[in-house]
């Protein structure tokens, strides 16, 4: 392979290939400090790249490093900054005026090696900028997510809607997006455990028993892989949720990154298919298209016609048997709620399990006597508030034994 | 081994047209002996760059669909148990011979993988939608991509004849593992800009002239732009330009109906049918010169 066959050469001019390392090296703990998961092998193969000659043209050089270094679609969109950045960014004109020969762009001037040194030195602090802005937030958010964990214990049993400050609302949708993927990752748990064998595997069998001369003895059932637990969120955006809303989108946000099973719809006046919009990794970002959709036209809530239009157009993708569908909502229906009762019905033939959670219900004095709840109470197989982190998370149990 | 420029060159002639940046990862493919990763929506043309990868090497493909719960039996080897038990009524009394002779080659069924890493000349080896299988079959084949041998209890490590060129293509429906990721190189699969899907058009759909693919290829793109579901692919493009070429259409101007009404070739649910109405389809016809 010529990787290998380039070798001597790579150590025929092992002085400039030494320096040329150099700067590899600050390149790749750049791209580390970047996010990037860059071993050993990688830097190896770097190496061998721009002794093959790539190092001579700039522009090939990056697409080739981009393939390289690059994980995932988030590190191929920054690659060609942080290269251009790095590589390019003062010494463009000095690569230009050695493109003579590629052995020559090769064998950089003492200047231009001082030059790299002296960017190598003050590159850092240049691309620093680019990683403390990206870095900030994450490392940030790590440190306070451990912070959040003890001082969410506090905020746990705070009604959602008497978090006044940024920062404990902040600290909520963490620990909102936090419960989301511990629930995740229990449910499967359990799911694992459970499977059991109820058909034969006549092929394994016969293996199994062809040390017996094939006599079917110690037969070998398959098992049957359960369908994972599917959540399907409908959340009610009207402007009597409103106080819940965001906590309840960080919530769904969380579920969505981690559930593999999940749907998420946002309801008001109408429906609206929202889990695209939520798989954007960052949350704040996803936050913006939401809230973008869930302004209502107009005023009220149909409940009853967003669910009709879930059951017409969306449940016979989005529910399968092992499906729980959660409903978010207070239960003001300003259509018709004889509708809301029917299209309940409906829903509740199609799946598995409806758990409608509902914040006000833990408000002093709250009866369910909205026209609209009295219809879909029959149909629903939880009612539970979710009006704090702690009643939340009483859920998962539920969940799990879905 | 074929310098980047001469893999352009071939990916052009086999029919692929290739954005700039692939044929450098084909060529560091080659050089690095590393697999490649391709990630990008559905329909963009992963699994295309696999066959023309085939085509430039003049190369066997070989191809495992990765599916929920796709195991090593399925992927890698199994016995050829019928056989073995025949073989085994058939020798009956002769215990000691017949062991050696069932775990032998002629009752070992070869698997995708297996049969990658046993030709005479490297094959490129498909591995398709890897998001879809489980996470411990993912380990598995991490092992294998960097070791390429592979252990048969019965009889003994069967090492590779020969590197396959390894492309796997994953649609983002499960995140895939770090360690995959770094050993593979990475590339990003868009859908085409207008050139370049124009030219795949005037590639692929016979009877489709500069003109027709261009707007075409225009009016995707308007497409693409409104909130839709789900985005038409190439292949979809494909389908649209043969079926417009096919009714005799030679420019888009001359038939909006036939336009509207096949744009059934593009839109997949019912819910973009319904949102792209002919006043949308007018709106887009007139961007498109």
């Amino acid at each position: 392979m010529s990787a290998r066959a380039t070798t001597p050469a790579f150590d025929a001019f092992d002085d400039v290939s030494l320096r040329m390392s150099t700067k590899l090296a600050g390149f790749l703990r750049t791209l580390r400090d970047n996010g990037f998961a860059v071993g050993l092998s990688e830097g190896q193969d770097a190496a061998a790249l721009m002794a093959a000659g790539y190092a001579a043209r700039p522009p090939l050089l990056r697409s080739a490093f981009k393939h390289l270094f690059s994980a995932r679609k988030s590190d191929w969109d920054k690659f060609d900054g942080l290269f251009d950045a790095f590589w390019l960014g003062k010494r463009v004109r000095a690569r230009s005026s050695v493109t003579g020969s590629a052995r020559a762009a090769n064998t950089p001037s003492l200047k231009g090696l001082q030059d790299a040194q002296s960017e190598r030195a003050g590159s850092p602090i240049a691309t620093d900028q680019v990683p403390s802005s990206d870095d900030a937030p994450q490392g940030g958010g790590s440190e306070g997510r451990m912070e959040g964990a003890s001082r969410a214990e506090n905020l746990t049993e705070v009604d959602f809607r008497k978090l006044a400050d940024p920062d404990a609302l902040e600290q909520a949708h963490a620990a909102a997006a936090r419960l989301a993927r511990a629930m995740r990752t229990r449910l499967t748990r359990r799911d694992l455990l459970r499977r059991r064998g109820k058909r034969l595997d006549l092929r394994r069998t016969i293996h199994r028993n062809i040390s017996h001369g094939g006599v079917p003895i110690t037969l070998v059932t398959r098992r049957r892989k359960d369908k994972p637990l599917r959540l399907v969120i409908l959340l009610d955006a009207s402007g009597s949720m409103s106080m819940y809303t965001a906590v309840f989108l960080r919530f769904i946000h969380g579920v969505l990154d981690e559930f593999r099973e999940a749907e998420a719809f946002l309801f008001h006046t109408r429906l609206a298919y929202v889990s695209d919009a939520m798989k954007e990794k960052d949350a704040a970002r996803a936050l913006d298209r939401l809230s973008i959709m869930a302004q209502g036209a107009g005023g009220g809530t149909r409940i009853g016609e967003s669910l009709k239009t879930f059951n017409r157009w969306h449940a016979a993708r989005a529910i399968h048997s092992r499906t729980c569908v959660m409903i978010v909502s207070d239960g003001y229906e300003t259509g018709d709620a004889a509708l809301l009762g029917r299209e309940m019905a409906a829903l509740a033939k199609r799946c598995r399990r409806i758990a409608w959670l509902n914040p006000m219900m833990a408000w002093d004095g709250y009866a369910p006597e909205a026209k609209g709840i009295k219809a879909a109470l029959p149909f629903v197989d939880l009612y539970a508030p979710a009006n704090t982190l702690k009643s939340l998370t009483a859920l998962e149990p539920y969940l799990a034994r879905l | 081994m074929k310098s980047r420029d001469e893999i352009a060159t071939s990916l052009a002639a086999c029919g692929y047209i290739a954005d700039g940046e692939l044929a450098t990862a084909v060529a560091l493919m080659q050089m690095l002996k590393r697999p490649l990763l391709l990630e990008g929506e559905a329909g963009v043309g992963k699994t295309e760059v696999a066959k023309a990868l085939a085509c430039v090497h003049g190369a066997e493909l070989i191809r495992l669909q990765c599916y929920e719960g796709l195991d090593q039996s399925a992927a890698l080897y199994e016995w050829n148990y019928q056989r073995q038990l025949l073989a085994i009524e058939a020798h009956r009394g002769h215990a000691d011979s017949i062991e050696d002779r069932i775990f032998s080659e002629k009752y070992l069924l070869e698997r995708p993988l297996l049969a990658a890493i046993r030709r005479d000349k490297s094959p490129v080896l498909l591995i398709d939608e890897i998001d879809r299988a489980d996470d411990e079959f993912e380990a598995f084949l991490l092992e294998l991509l960097s070791d390429f041998q592979v252990s048969i209890p019965e009889l003994g490590t069967i090492r590779a004849t020969t590197i396959p060129h390894v492309v796997l293509t994953s649609n983002g429906t499960r995140e895939l593992s770090d360690a995959l990721r770094r050993r593979c190189l990475y590339h990003y699969v868009d859908y085409p800009d207008v050139d370049r899907e124009a030219r795949i058009i005037l590639a692929k759909v016979d009877g489709a002239d500069a003109s027709l693919a261009l707007q075409i290829a225009r009016m995707v793109e308007g497409i693409r732009k409104e909130e839709l579901r789900k985005m038409p692919g190439v292949a979809e493009t494909l389908d649209w330009a043969a079926a417009l070429v096919g009714l005799d259409v030679r420019d888009l101007h001359d038939a909006p109906d036939v336009v509207h009404e096949t744009l059934m070739c593009l839109l997949k649910t019912h819910e973009d049918r319904a949102r792209v109405k002919p006043e949308v389809t007018a709106r887009l016809l007139g961007r498109v010169a």
